[in-house]
């Protein structure tokens, strides 16, 4: 299980492929991958954005975001997981944030990924200030349900 | 005792400042320790708060040398 917060921007195809190849994991009991990425809109609010900046609190972010893994590999049985998460300045297109979970059947893949990444938006202490196209600023106040109701 | 006091995003734009260190005589909880360190701002709300890099209450006790921070909604992700 890992957790990555860094200040530069990062590749997630390429990290997953890089980890599976380090952790060897796809060599044995995995027969599911779940892949979560999250990327900067250029919009948000109704309101145009031109770019970003991520907040965090260094150590406890880090820490959060294992407590929510091993709470994850608690529920479920989890094989492996990658977190990475970007801070500092972003530009739309972007990742944001990736979240892999290996396991051994897809329903355990999806729900694990589910529980981190909802956790995750809830507990791991970031904060994003958006640059706006009118060369305004602003905080982001709360983050949007992910799970509206179907209309 | 002193106890490092932090402040993240929009309350430390807010406040003006990132930190402070505080001085004090006896055992006070995270409630306290805002308004020892900010008498004349009312708490926020919402506010989140942690000691330690660890999510606490307003009423959990601060003891000597902690790092206690206030902050506002996470919104990563």
């Amino acid at each position: 299980m890992t957790v990555i917060v860094t200040g530069c921007g990062f590749d997630p195809w390429q990290e997953i492929q890089n980890y599976q190849q380090t952790t060897g994991i796809l060599d044995g009991q995995v027969g599911a991958t779940n892949v979560f990425i999250g990327t900067l809109r250029d919009f948000n609010d109704g309101t145009a954005v031109k770019g970003m900046t991520l907040e965090h609190y260094p150590g406890m972010t880090e820490r959060q975001l294992e407590i929510i893994i091993s709470e994850a590999a608690r529920q479920w049985p989890v094989i492996d997981a990658l977190v990475i998460h970007r801070v500092g300045d972003i530009l739309p297109n972007e990742p944001i944030v990736l979240v892999a979970v290996w396991t051994s059947h897809r329903g355990d893949a999806f729900d694990a990924s589910r529980h981190i990444m909802e956790a995750l938006k809830s507990k791991a202490p970031f904060w994003k200030k958006e640059r706006l196209v009118s060369a305004d600023s602003r905080w982001v106040k709360e983050n949007t349900n992910g799970y509206k109701p179907a209309q | 005792m002193s106890i490092k006091v932090r402040y993240f995003a929009s309350l430390k734009e807010d406040l003006g400042r990132s930190e402070d260190i505080l001085e004090t005589a006896s055992l006070l909880t995270v409630r306290q320790i805002w308004q020892c360190a900010n008498p004349q701002q009312t708490l926020p709300n919402p506010i989140l708060v942690a000691v330690n890099k660890d999510y606490a209450d307003l009423e959990s006790l601060v003891n000597d040398g902690d790092e206690v921070a206030f902050f506002p909604p996470v919104t990563g992700g």
